[in-house]
């Protein structure tokens, strides 16, 4: 554990406990996951109880328990996306990666998440790779997308 | 940095106006998250470099704005003042557009936006059929302002109304603007601004307590997303109305709730924040008065339940976002006990407009009888994003009362594919699905609410006949059993149930008696959930069976999927028109398709797993979904 790391965190919120959801994302963030030893140490500075920190953790989807993968892959599921295929292109995405929704590779590179409305309608059905968009994404076109930035990691 | 006053707002926008007008156009590039996606911002440094390397820079000023509204069209440069439109621009059309347009004075003909049936091109923005129609109130500034600039809002009269309010020294004025507008919030619920904003004064008096104003920018309602947009593009009005709202009801702090998954907005929002404190327009004695109040941003974590009031107080408080009985409104005790006015972005973003041309102004926009009573009808107009099976998507705003035909066959140019419009969904989760027969109604709260949807945010999905009504009911109750919150038991496990009921009927296996128990359960959802979130879910279920109960009938009983969508009833084959072009058998992920080049191919079903992509691929029309 970075103590250093988390008081700079806890730092930026002044320690606030009103800002609890906030802190964990900065920690989602640095360590792609809510380690338990770190969610006891939070519960303890801010003076909250841990069954509240669990209670966000694993209320809210920004966060998870388990570490996720170097690359976020997010199919959104929105109306619109749905409208124009969104399943077909989340059924081509996890074919591409070989795992299911919600899964990461073995490798630790991938996650593959199906989201809410990213609000990005108009172009869709959507697809955001590690905070970048990629609109007008119908299924073939989707797996091309995902192999070339596995080949392209890859070197 | 100039702290603004009474005195010097009018030449800092005068000066603001001066510069800008020392230039032959502004090159208006949208950098709204639509057009970011396909890959704006590198088209923004091109144009740049372009102008740069032409050594136009005193005469051409490039700027990223936010959201221009015609998402579909995107990437979307607007020449301004003049108003010519260029849309699907690639980096190489910065070439052309510098040195055709700007040097050779002949706008690009090529690069604009045709007319449906002619074909021909069409110069002026204003003259597009999707945005004649329209009108700006909340959008006013879309494409017009630099959103990362305050200078550039104080051009567009920003903060006027700010000013004019403070320097009047009458917060009952405010008050009474925004009572005669009758302005009714724009989240979803619909309940007048004014109305709630005079019960918190009425708490405070009651009290003593300090009172909050919050912003609720977690729209969550899937296939909304004005309020993203209201923020990436002119996030200061937002600002400006809060501040007016505080003013009001007497406020010092403010919060506004947004969703994470809004990085561009967040940002742009922070900054906005920023360099208002920097010009004195937020913090300790705005502007000189003895107005005090400052904003603080609060990111949501993913979950639609904070869109709720009591579940989005919770979280701002740092706790899990489960809703409280409203025995109390939050009025009068909301964010930690304080008395508290919660309105959206959207409906934020009308009020300094309201105050500065009046409540009048706005009533008369919009429909019925409000001069009375607020709730006698809808004044203003709406921001709605018309998405889904449509040819022209994006955002639209237009007055209230307009029918949802001009909306989506006017504004939005109709259905793509010489296909047939089947319904459109408005309300998010809690609306519901409307068909064609109801398309000469108008739009506003109380219209749809009695057609068994409802306005919600203003997502408004439209579906041509290849939408399976009975998978878009289950879409929503899988969204919604995931989103449910689980503090109550009739949303908890009546989410759950539908679903499961949906879910058996698209794979075939629906029996009589299951349309019975879907009515059944959703009136107890309606009767005995906790929060709205539960007591609306069953609306999707309900407007479908209401209006599209023979598609229930038809998976039930001749196990059959007239959309042609839900996979367990509908087989994939190849007819006559293959000629062989082996596209479809190359792009199978599971190689299911053979036949020799040239010759017609069939698909091997055992192998098929009806993904579609042959289908999509093919150019020929060749295959056949039954």
């Amino acid at each position: 554990m970075d103590v250093a790391k988390i008081d700079a965190i806890l730092k930026k919120y002044n320690g606030n406990p009103d800002f609890l959801i906030e802190i964990l994302q900065d920690v989602q963030e640095e360590w792609r996951y809510l380690p338990v030893d770190l969610m006891r140490h939070l519960a303890d500075e801010l003076g909250v109880p841990l069954a509240r920190v669990s209670h966000i953790a694993t209320f809210y989807k920004a966060f998870s328990l388990e570490p996720r993968g170097v690359h976020e892959v997010q199919v959104c599921m929105g109306t619109a996306c749905h409208v124009k295929g969104a399943s077909r292109v989340l059924d081509a995405m996890s074919r591409e990666l070989g795992i299911g929704e919600g899964q990461t590779t073995a490798d630790k590179q991938y996650t593959l998440e199906a989201v809410r409305c990213v609000g990005a309608c108009g172009v869709a059905p959507v697809v955001v790779i590690d905070d970048e968009y990629h609109g007008d994404l119908m299924p073939d076109a989707s797996a091309k997308l995902i192999s070339r930035h596995m080949k392209e990691g890859a070197r | 940095m100039t702290q603004i006053n009474f005195t010097n707002l009018g030449s800092a926008a005068a000066a603001e106006k001066k510069r800008l007008a020392g230039y032959k156009a502004m090159l208006m590039v949208c950098t709204g998250t639509g057009c970011v996606s396909a890959k704006a911002f590198s088209l923004l440094d091109t144009l740049k470099e372009e102008v740069s390397k032409h050594d136009l820079d005193k005469d051409f000023l490039v700027v990223g704005t936010g959201c221009n509204g015609f998402c579909g069209q995107g990437p979307i440069l607007v020449v301004q003042p003049q108003g010519v439109f260029y849309q699907r621009l690639k980096k190489t059309d910065m070439t052309r557009i510098v040195e055709e347009h700007l040097i050779g004075g002949k706008p690009v003909e090529d690069l604009m936006h045709r007319e449906l049936s002619s074909n021909e091109p069409i110069h002026k923005m204003d003259d597009i059929p999707f945005f004649s129609k329209q009108k700006l109130i909340a959008l006013r500034n879309k494409g017009l302002v630099d959103p990362e600039n305050i200078d550039s809002y104080f051009a567009r009269d920003g903060y006027a109304a700010l000013k004019e309010a403070l320097e009047k020294g009458s917060s009952k004025g405010v008050l009474a603007e925004v009572k005669t507008s009758a302005l009714r919030g724009r989240g979803g619920g619909g309940f007048p601004a004014g109305v709630k904003w005079a019960s918190c004064i009425a708490a405070v008096d009651k009290t003593g307590k300090e009172p909050v104003v919050v912003c609720n920018a977690d729209e969550g309602d899937p296939g909304a997303f004005m309020d993203r947009s209201i923020i990436e593009t002119d996030p200061h009005t937002v600002l400006e109305g809060m501040c007016l709202g505080a003013y009001a009801i007497g406020a010092k702090e403010g919060f506004i709730y947004i969703r994470k998954e809004y990085p561009l907005a967040v940002t742009r929002l922070e900054k906005a924040i920023s360099q208002a404190r920097d010009r004195g327009l937020l913090g300790d004695g705005i502007m000189g008065s003895d107005f005090s109040f400052d904003i603080i941003v609060h990111r949501g974590a993913g979950a639609f339940v904070c869109g709720e009031s009591t579940a989005l107080m919770a979280s701002m408080e740092g706790r899990a976002g489960e809703p409280s009985p409203k025995y109390i409104h939050n009025v009068e005790s909301g964010y930690k006990d304080r008395p508290t006015v919660l309105n959206n972005v959207e409906t934020w973003a009308n009020i300094p407009v309201i105050v500065e041309k009046g409540g009048k102004w706005f009533a008369a926009i919009g429909t019925g009888d409000v001069s009375k009573d607020p709730w006698g009808g809808s004044s203003g107009t709406k921001v709605f994003s018309l998405v889904g099976n449509i040819n022209n998507t994006g955002l639209v705003e237009v007055p209230m009362g307009i029918t949802m035909r001009e909306i989506i066959f006017d504004v939005g140019g109709g259905i793509p594919d010489d296909r047939e419009f089947k319904a459109v969904q408005t309300g998010g989760p809690s609306g519901g699905c409307l068909p064609a027969s109801l398309l000469d109604e108008p739009v506003d709260f109380d219209t749809l609410t009695k057609a068994g949807s409802m306005m919600g945010s203003g997502g408004m999905i439209v579906m041509d006949d290849h939408t399976c009504m009975v998978d878009v009911a289950k879409y929503f109750m899988e969204f919604l059993k995931t989103e449910s919150c689980g503090k109550c038991n009739p949303c908890r496990e009546g989410t759950v149930t539908l679903y499961g009921i949906l879910d058996r009927i698209t794979r075939g296996e629906g029996v009589k008696g299951d349309i019975d128990d879907l009515e059944r359960i959703s009136r107890v959802m309606e009767a005995g959930s906790l929060c709205q979130l539960g007591a609306t879910a069953c609306n999707p279920v309900l407007s479908t069976l209401r209006y599209f109960r023979e598609e229930y009938d038809a998976h039930i009983n001749e196990k059959r999927c007239p959309g042609k969508v839900c996979k367990d009833l509908i087989t994939f084959t190849i007819n006559d028109e293959c000629n062989g072009c082996m596209v479809c058998a190359k792009r199978c992920p599971t190689n299911a398709i053979s036949g020799e080049k040239k010759a017609k191919h069939t698909i091997d079903q055992n192998e098929c797993i009806k993904c579609g992509i042959c289908n999509d691929v093919c150019k020929y029309d060749a295959v056949n979904v039954e």
